[in-house]
């Protein structure tokens, strides 16, 4: 099984990176981008536990380790395996 | 006083640290390997400066998992000194030893330079052998010391003098210019509520000698020094933290 975690900074939180990637982006000529939040990936194997075991064990991690949720949010979902 | 220099894989300021408080202030000092499960009765812990573990995840991030931090948590809960420079204060903000979070700097840049803070806080451990408005030169070498906190901490940080310096430009002035890195409220360095640990972005390490051009941070140290010795002979004195 496996799950994608993804972490940005939060609505509220200032993010330089974006920032600068839409500025790029609008030297490009790209008017139609309006903003850019930069953020992690994380792919995730996971094995010996069922779907539900997994609802309560990613959050957990992706709180405790992945985001710090000081600055940042996170989201994730279940990805076919390749 | 017994002071205790943590080594990460990737710590790069632990000898300038070690150097100073043992052959500057002439302090037993001993080094302690993060895997370690032994604080070997130190005084005071130093969270060096550098890259702890490539600064990977987040800068900070991974090094609270070391078997001794489990320690140095303990010993900070209870009443230990710690000070985190630098990436220790990363350190010490990804344990939640101290509130807040570090973002990047305000110009995506790695900043290496002098700069100067105003010491806001001098009635702290960490302080008590300096002044408050006092201006310190010392050296910054950091790319995520933009230092951030939600408004509630930011409120409580600023109730409870636990800001201890901001920076600030040559004659003390806290302006726009001067807060390189963007830091909220241009805090760099604050304190626990407790008072017994402190973090700060500056390396008070690099100005402790006249060859180095600036002694400054200095101060830093000898007040954790006069703190101790006076815990030790259980005289009065400034009290520490809050007022």
């Amino acid at each position: 099984m496996k799950v994608r975690v993804l972490v940005s900074f939060k609505d509220s939180v200032l993010d330089p990176q974006g920032q600068t990637v839409t500025n790029a982006l609008h030297t490009l000529g790209y008017a139609a981008v309006r903003d850019v939040r930069q953020g992690k990936v994380f792919d995730i194997a996971l094995e010996n536990l069922t779907k539900i075991e997994a609802q309560a064990l990613v959050p957990e991690i992706a709180r405790k380790v992945l985001a710090n949720p000081i600055i940042e949010k996170f989201d994730w979902q279940f990805i076919e395996e390749t | 006083m017994k002071f205790g220099v943590v080594q990460f894989p990737g710590s790069n300021c632990d000898w300038d640290a070690f150097h100073v408080l043992r052959n500057v202030l002439n302090q037993e000092t001993v080094m302690l390997w993060h895997k370690d499960h032994d604080l070997q009765g130190v005084d005071g812990v130093v969270l060096p400066g550098g890259f702890s573990y490539g600064d990977y995840l987040r800068s900070g991030a991974i090094a609270r998992f070391s078997p001794l931090m489990r320690e140095v948590k303990a010993f900070a809960k209870r009443g230990g000194h710690v000070l985190g420079i630098c990436n220790g204060f990363q350190v010490l903000l990804e344990m939640g030893l101290l509130p807040g979070a570090m973002l990047r700097n305000r110009n995506l840049k790695f900043l290496c330079q002098h700069v100067h803070i105003r010491v806001e806080n001098a009635r702290t451990a960490f302080t008590r052998a300096g002044q408050k408005g006092q201006v310190l030169r010392i050296p910054i070498a950091h790319f995520e010391g933009n230092y951030y906190a939600p408004p509630r901490t930011r409120a409580e940080l600023i109730r409870k003098h636990q800001v201890v310096f901001r920076y600030c430009d040559a004659t003390g002035a806290v302006t726009e210019e001067a807060n390189v890195n963007g830091s909220l409220d241009a805090i760099a360095g604050i304190v626990n509520e407790a008072g017994n640990v402190m973090g700060l972005m500056p390396h008070p390490e690099r100005a402790s000698e006249a060859l180095l051009g600036s002694t400054d941070g200095r101060v830093i140290f000898e007040s954790l020094i006069a703190s101790f010795a006076r815990r030790k002979t259980g005289s009065g004195g400034k009290p520490k933290g809050r007022r």
